[in-house]
Parts: structure tokens; sequence; C-alpha cells
């Protein structure tokens, strides 16, 4: 068999083994949702409502059946690609989907990047100058960064940059009023932008996401900076370095191209780990820069009881999840050629 | 104009606009002729008031977008603000109105040259068909629809395009005003009955996001959860011309945000600031805040009649004389509101709200307890709504202290603002509360009806009384010309006091935070901006 053919094989089987896995994250989350207190029909029918009116909201919001022929009902719904309405919005779940996730997307993997473009040399510098000012600069900041809670870091960010400094433009969400966003092709408002060849949309957009990403950043630098550094020091103590060393190849060489990729393993788990947590964890940044993402928005659907939005958000995640996993493994065949053998 | 011009006016308006709040760019013109921008911390989740599911800052797209018959005058305040006049009701939709000499019927004539956004005159076969609709539809419209006594289509009736008639099943004064509410619009039934279907022959799936009306802003755009557009109606028949061409609403979710974005002047308006932030944000240069007491409402504390000691009057009484009510007025509501406590011990006038007898005087209180046989006091969960945590958390802390020294436990307990309303209003078992009813129709009857009569949604202490059932039953129609208008309402609110199952702590304000440059602000009960009325000053 070809190894094009193996890989596909692969991957294929890896999402088959993923469907399960995705079923009973439905299943508990259906029930979970269920089995919280609070009565949607109830919120929903607003202040002045009575029983009776309470009861045709439960009927319209199809919650007086039972649950398994309310969970059936959603999988039926669920394979003609219907999420359901979100009734805290308005909007069908897969239109907030679509439009949110790309939103929480876009602030997470730039933040992400940022995060890595800082924390990586900063690791590297660390591992190589043990116990100088610059080790002690990286701890002190890692430290600070994943102490201080997103929230606080944003609001003081925008204290400085915003309102006593008026170098970072308002805080009121992805684009500032001004400019009309470009066609929709990614959701990305970089990309969609490039694409549309809108400059001055795309300048407005990245000034929009400097505060929220910095705030971001600051919180992810310690992890991958830490697991940097600590890779590295192992690295450089390997016996393959050691042997480069004496073969006499320069210390720059030996750093990039033996030591920096043996070290990059750990930093990409971490890397997908931090990922991870930060797309559901940005609720906090998305509150405080008014930024449309996914966070916000599953929170305000879990304390009204939404429960069309919280399982369309699990839903999103889970195979989200399943995808990030992969492209891990993916990206470490590349790296690593040890890795793809098992066949 | 195409987006390319748009994009290309707007950047040669504003080179490095994206690094500088919007008003430092454009003085002149955004802050003075064509637009504002209001920020909110709720979000709008439908473009129809009637639909069912459709929260309550979504109301101010009714109000903005659509006209009712009629609508309710101005007033100025004390402070010199302004606010809208409960007994001055005016000509929206009709110009002019006549109502029987038994008060049962009332014809309505529609204003000549009305006409909806596509140009369509409005007729009275509309207003039939909305009202229709808003009776029909049921939820929360129609029981604020049968406030009014309007409560069938029967009532409804289109005499010819010009005239429209509303039958009562007898007279009462909440009828006319209650068409002054947000929720009796009048929606151009044409446009609605070609999107109507079998299954939904009220159109709500697309009025939900389509508005179809005459009102004094059209929605130019709508981002669910981030902005609406409202561009202004040239044509507009229900008023003068608003100030400002474009309103942007933006739904800004962190209050520390919207405070940073008035104070720099990036916005015109931010509504419904917390007490805290209005008492600073009055000395801030460049912004005006203004905070009007909100009719008919009042922050209190309500001793349920279902748990074992409130049932006794005498142990009531003395819940309300522990109350530190002036440390409450000033940490909880910053003394932002209206003091509610320390009045006469007679009923002298009707006006209402009004200052309760009770004061904080722990001898008093201590010796009602031990008169009712709760010399060693009792455990009672204290309860309030986290979503009103900003006013209640500090006001249960002080009450929790002030019935530890006359030896009741209080212990505080925090419900989930989802979960309010089911456990406080529904099912009303919450032994000690916090609660902030604040009635639409501002008389003070209306409000007796919501709160004290037994199985209403307010009441949720289980109150019942059939003394005051009978009064409230007596008056709540009644004209308040009727000879037995004022001695009903002074013995309601004498039974109110005496029997004190609800503890009126302070009546709040609303507050609004404007930037200098904006002007026209009117007060509403229904506590939504009402942008129809803003203008550049």
């Amino acid at each position: 068999m070809s190894p094009i053919w193996l890989k596909v094989r692969r991957v294929a089987l890896r999402l088959l083994q993923a469907v399960p896995t995705v079923f009973g994250i439905l299943v508990v989350c259906f029930l979970l949702t269920r089995a919280l207190p609070g009565d949607p029909a109830a919120y929903f029918a607003g202040m002045m409502a009575d029983e009776a009116s309470i009861e045709e909201v439960r009927r319209n919001l199809g919650l007086d059946q039972p649950m398994p022929v309310q969970f059936v009902t959603y999988l039926k719904d669920l394979m003609q690609g219907d999420l359901g309405m979100a009734v805290s919005t308005g909007q069908p779940v897969m239109d907030e989907l679509a439009n949110r996730l790309p939103a929480s997307l876009e602030l997470t993997l730039c933040a992400l990047l940022l995060s890595f473009l800082i924390a990586v040399p900063l690791g590297v510098l660390a591992a190589t100058r043990p116990n100088t000012w610059i080790d002690h600069l990286c701890r002190f900041l890692v430290t600070a960064g994943v102490s201080l809670p997103t929230f606080f870091t944003g609001l003081a960010l925008m204290y400085v940059f915003y309102y006593l400094l008026d170098w970072a433009p308002a805080p009121m969400g992805r684009l500032d009023m001004m400019y009309l966003p470009p066609e929709p092709v990614t959701g990305f408002l970089t990309i969609d932008t490039v694409i549309a060849g809108e400059w001055e949309v795309l300048g407005a957009a990245l000034a929009q996401l400097a505060l929220p990403v910095i705030t971001l950043a600051l919180f992810t630098l310690a992890p991958i900076a830490r697991m940097t550094r600590a890779a590295m020091l192992q690295t450089l103590s390997s016996d393959f370095v050691r042997t480069a060393r004496a073969a006499g190849l320069s210390g720059r060489r030996v750093l990039v191209t033996y030591a920096f990729r043996n070290a990059l393993l750990p930093v990409v788990t971490t890397l997908g780990m931090v990922f991870s947590f930060v797309l559901g964890a940005n609720v906090l940044v998305e509150k405080v820069f008014a930024w449309p993402g996914i966070g916000s928005f599953a929170v305000e659907a879990l304390v009204v009881s939404d429960y069309a939005s919280v399982q369309g958000f699990v839903l999103s995640m889970a195979l989200l999840f399943v995808a990030l996993n992969l492209l891990i493994d993916v990206i470490y065949t590349l790296i690593d050629p040890r890795v793809g053998e098992e066949a | 104009m195409n987006r390319r011009d748009f994009l290309k006016g707007a950047t040669s308006l504003s080179v490095g606009a994206s690094f500088l709040p919007l008003f430092k760019v454009l003085p002149a013109s955004a802050a003075s002729q064509e637009t504002a921008v209001v920020v909110m911390g709720g979000t709008i989740n439908s473009l129809d008031i009637h639909r069912s599911g459709t929260n309550r800052d979504s109301y101010q797209v009714a109000i903005n977008c659509y006209d009712r018959l009629v609508s309710f005058g101005t007033k100025q305040m004390p402070d010199g603000s302004l606010s809208y006049d409960y007994d001055n009701v005016a000509p929206e939709l009709a110009e002019s109105w006549e109502i029987s000499d038994d008060g049962t019927v009332m014809t309505f004539t529609i204003r000549e040259g009305a006409t909806f956004w596509d140009g369509k005159p409005v007729t009275a076969h509309d207003v039939k068909w909305s009202l229709d609709r808003a009776v029909s539809l049921g939820g929360f419209p129609t029981v604020q629809m049968k406030a009014g006594r309007l409560s069938s289509p029967e009532q409804f009736e289109a005499v010819d395009d010009r005239t429209f008639r509303i039958t009562l099943p007898f007279s009462s004064k909440l009828a006319l005003p209650d068409l002054a509410t947000p929720i009796p619009i009048i929606i151009n039934s044409e446009v609605a009955k070609a999107n109507a279907t079998e299954d939904d022959p009220w159109a709500t799936e697309y009025l939900h996001r389509n508005p179809a009306g005459s009102g004094a802003y059209k929605v130019a755009r709508w981002d669910a959860g981030q902005q609406l557009v409202y561009e202004r109606n040239d044509n507009w028949a229900g008023g003068p011309v608003p100030g400002y061409a474009r309103v942007i609403l933006r739904e800004v979710p962190a209050q520390s945000t919207r405070r940073a974005l008035i104070e720099r002047g990036s916005v015109s308006v931010s509504q419904n600031i917390p007490n805290k932030d209005a008492k600073e944000l009055a000395s801030k240069p460049g912004v005006k805040v203004v905070s009007t007491p909100i009719e008919n409402c009042i922050f209190s504390l309500c001793t349920n009649l279902d748990f074992e000691p409130f049932k006794d009057k005498r142990v009531r009484q003395a819940v309300a004389w522990s109350i530190p009510y002036q440390k409450i007025f000033e940490q909880a509501a910053y003394e932002q509101g209206v003091p509610m406590w320390g009045g006469t011990n007679t009923v002298d006038e009707i006006a209402w709200p009004q200052k309760s007898p009770y004061s904080q005087n722990l001898e008093k209180a201590k010796a009602l307890l031990a008169e009712a046989g709760y010399e060693d006091g009792f455990d009672v969960p204290l309860s309030f709504s986290l979503s009103h945590a900003d006013w209640a958390e500090p006001a249960a802390l002080l009450i929790q202290q002030g019935l530890a020294d006359i030896g009741i436990r209080a212990t505080i307990e925090k419900i989930p603002g989802a979960n309010w309303r089911t456990i406080a209003l529904v099912e009303k078992k919450l032994p000690l509360h916090l609660e902030n009813f604040g009635g639409w129709l501002n008389t003070p009857d209306y409000y007796f009806y919501w709160a004290y009569i037994k199985g209403n949604l307010f009441n949720s202490y289980n109150y019942d009384n059939p003394e005051m059932a009978k009064l409230v039953d007596d008056t709540l129609d009644m004209a308040m010309d009727h000879p037995d208008y004022a001695p009903n309402v002074k013995r309601m609110i004498e039974l109110a006091f005496d029997e004190i199952p609800r503890i009126p702590l302070w009546q709040p304000t609303l507050n609004v935070a404007l930037n200098a440059s904006v002007g026209g602000y009117e007060y509403w009960f229904h506590r939504q901006m009402d942008i129809r009325v803003l203008k550049p000053v």
C-alpha cells in the first residue's frame, strides 16, 4: 500500500473512532442541561407571564415532551443539520456558531501566534543561559502573566492604552462601526479583508484585535515558555547534542537544527492543550472587549438554560477537539519521523 | 451609495480613525448632526415584541420602529430632566379619539397621511390586525394587553379605513394608557400577511427579523449579538422628525468597558448604569447623568406569609423596625433614589410610592418580637436574585445585620437570575427575599393589584386579605376623579403599611449617562431608550 493511502486510512480510522465519543458527549450534555435547576419556559415567557403563557412557551420550545422523545427529535434535527433555535439570541444555533466560532478562533489563534513568537525565543534563551538575568526575566514574565486573571489584564490594558493614552480604538467589538465588514468567506476578518483587498478595514480589524490578543497572549505565555525552556534544557544535555558539539558543529547549528527540532514535540503538545482551554476560557476577555465570541455565547445560554445553544456549543467544541487532536498527531509525524512508523 | 464610496468617504474623513475614539476625529459631523451611538449591556434577541421569547431589551425596537395609536406627553421633573407624562395621553397614529359616556366604547380617528415605510397608508384594518395579534400570540404581551381590559379580537373593530373602535367589557381608566405601552404596535398588515404561512398566520418568522412599521426609525442593519443600526424615517407622521439621522446601538457586556466608553466620549449614551457609576460619573466633564425615579416601583423586602413566624403581623412589623434604612440607602443605592421609610403614622395622601411609617428602631422591634413569642429569634434564609446583585447584595448584608441585632439569624441565599422567576414569583416559596417590582401603568391600585392580590405574579409572599382584594377589585378600573377612589387607595395603603408583608426600602432611579453633546432624553416607564426624542445640542 502506498504511504499516502496509509495516511488517509489512518486519518479516516481516527475520525471514525471519534464518532462514539461525540455521541457520548451529546448524551451527557443533553441530560446535564436538563438536570440543571431553572425553567427556560418561565424565563422566556417573560416577566409578567402567568401559568398559561408559561405552558404555551414550554410547548413552543418542545419542552413538554418526555426526555427520550426530546432526544430523538434532537438527533433527527441534527441529521438534517438543524441545531435548533437559540432562544436567548433569537437566531438559529447554526448561524450563531458560524458567526461566533470564527470570531473566537481568530482571537485565539492570533493570541497563540503572538504568544508562540514571544514565548519560544524566551524559553530557548532562558535554557541556553540558565540563571542569568534573561532566565529570571522569563520566570517573572510568565508568573505574572498566568497569575493575573484575564479580565484584570484586559481591563488594565484597556485603561492604559485606551482610556489614558488613546492609542487603542474603542473596545466595542471586532470592527469599528465606521467600517462595513468584508464579504464573509472564512469568517476571519483578517483573512477576508485581504481576500477582498480592503486594506483600511484590515487595519481597523487589526487595531481592534490588538488589546484582546495581547491580553490572551500574556495568559498563554506561561505554559509555552516554561515548556520550551524545560524541553530545551533536556535536549541540550542529551547525548546527541554532546556528540554534535564534540564533532565541532557551530553553536547555532547545534541549537537550531538539532536541539530545537527535538525540543519542539512537547511544545506542540502544550500548544494544543493551551488552544483547547483558551478557546472556551476566553469568555472574560470577550466580555470586556465586547467580542462576539463563542465563549460568552455559551455562558449566556447556560445561565438562561437555553438547551439548544449549550448543546450546539458542546457539539462544536467536541468536533473541534477531535480535529485538533488529529492535526497535532499529523504535525508530530512531520516533526518526528519515528512517530509515523506504526501503521 | 455603495460600500466602496462609503468607505472612501469614511477613510477621507477619518485618517487614522482606527486609533482614535469616534467623536474625537469627527467632532463636527458625528456628534452634531448625523449619528449617535448608544451602548447597552443586554442583547436584542428579536425585532418582534409579540414573539414568544422576546426579551426586555428588544422592546426598544418596538418603541422606536413602530407606532401605537397613542403615546404619552412630556413633563419636566424637579431636577430639570424630562419624563413621559402618564396623565397626558397624546396622539401618535390616532389624531383624535372619543370615549362614550359610559366609558366602554373608544373610537379613534387615524391620522390622515400616516404611511408605513413602504408608502402604504396606515388604515384601521392594520390596527385591527395588529391588536388582534397582540392579544392572540400569548406570553407577556397578551398579559399586558389584558391589564388594560383588552383581551379578545372581538373588542376591536375597523369601522372604516380611518376609524377604529374598541369596546371594553366595562369602563376602565387603564385601557387608554395601556394603548401607549410598547405592546400594541401597529404593523403593516399587508406586508405581514404576504409573509405569513399556514403554520404561522401571524408572520412571526418574518417579523422576527424584518420589522414592517410606520415608526420614526427603520432598522438598517441587525447584527445579532453585536449591533443594531437605526435609520431615520424622514416621513414619520407620529411626531416631530427625530434629531439623529442614524443611531447605532452597540452591545457591550462589561459595565467597566461601557463606563470607559462614555467617559472618553466614544459613545453618546450609556443606558441603565448602576448607582455607583451614576454617582461617580455625575462629576466628570463632558458627561451628564440623568437619574429619574422609576415611577410605581419600590425595592422591597418581602416576608412570606407561608413561613410560620411571618404569619404573625407583629413579627413582620418587628422586621420592618429592624432594618438599617439609611445605611442601605447610602451603600446599596449610593443615594440615587427616593427614601421610602420614616413617613407619617397616618396615610394622608394617595401619592404612590410613599414613605412607610417605619424606620430603624431596635427597641420597638425587640418588643414586638417578644410580644409575639419570639424573644429567642429564629432562623430564616434571606434570598435575592443575582441579576440584581449590584443593589441587592449590599442591601441583604445590611438587613442581615439589622435582623441579627434583634435575634433573627438570617443566612444569605443567592439565586441565579434565570431561576429567580420560577422560585420566587411562580412557586412563591422564598421566606424572606428582596424584590423590585414596578408597574408600567402609574396608578397605586395597579401596583396593589399585582403585588397584594393572592395568586398574582408579584405577590411572591402569599399575602391574602379579603378586604384588600375587594378594595383593589373595586378601584382598579375606577376613574381617578371618582369620589370613592381616594378613600379606597388610602385604605389600601393603610392596610399595606399595617400588615407590612412587603417592606419598602427605597424607590430606585433609572440612571442614564449622556455625552454633553446629546440632548432631549426623556425617561419612560419601560426603562428602554426612546431614541426618537434625542437630538444634538
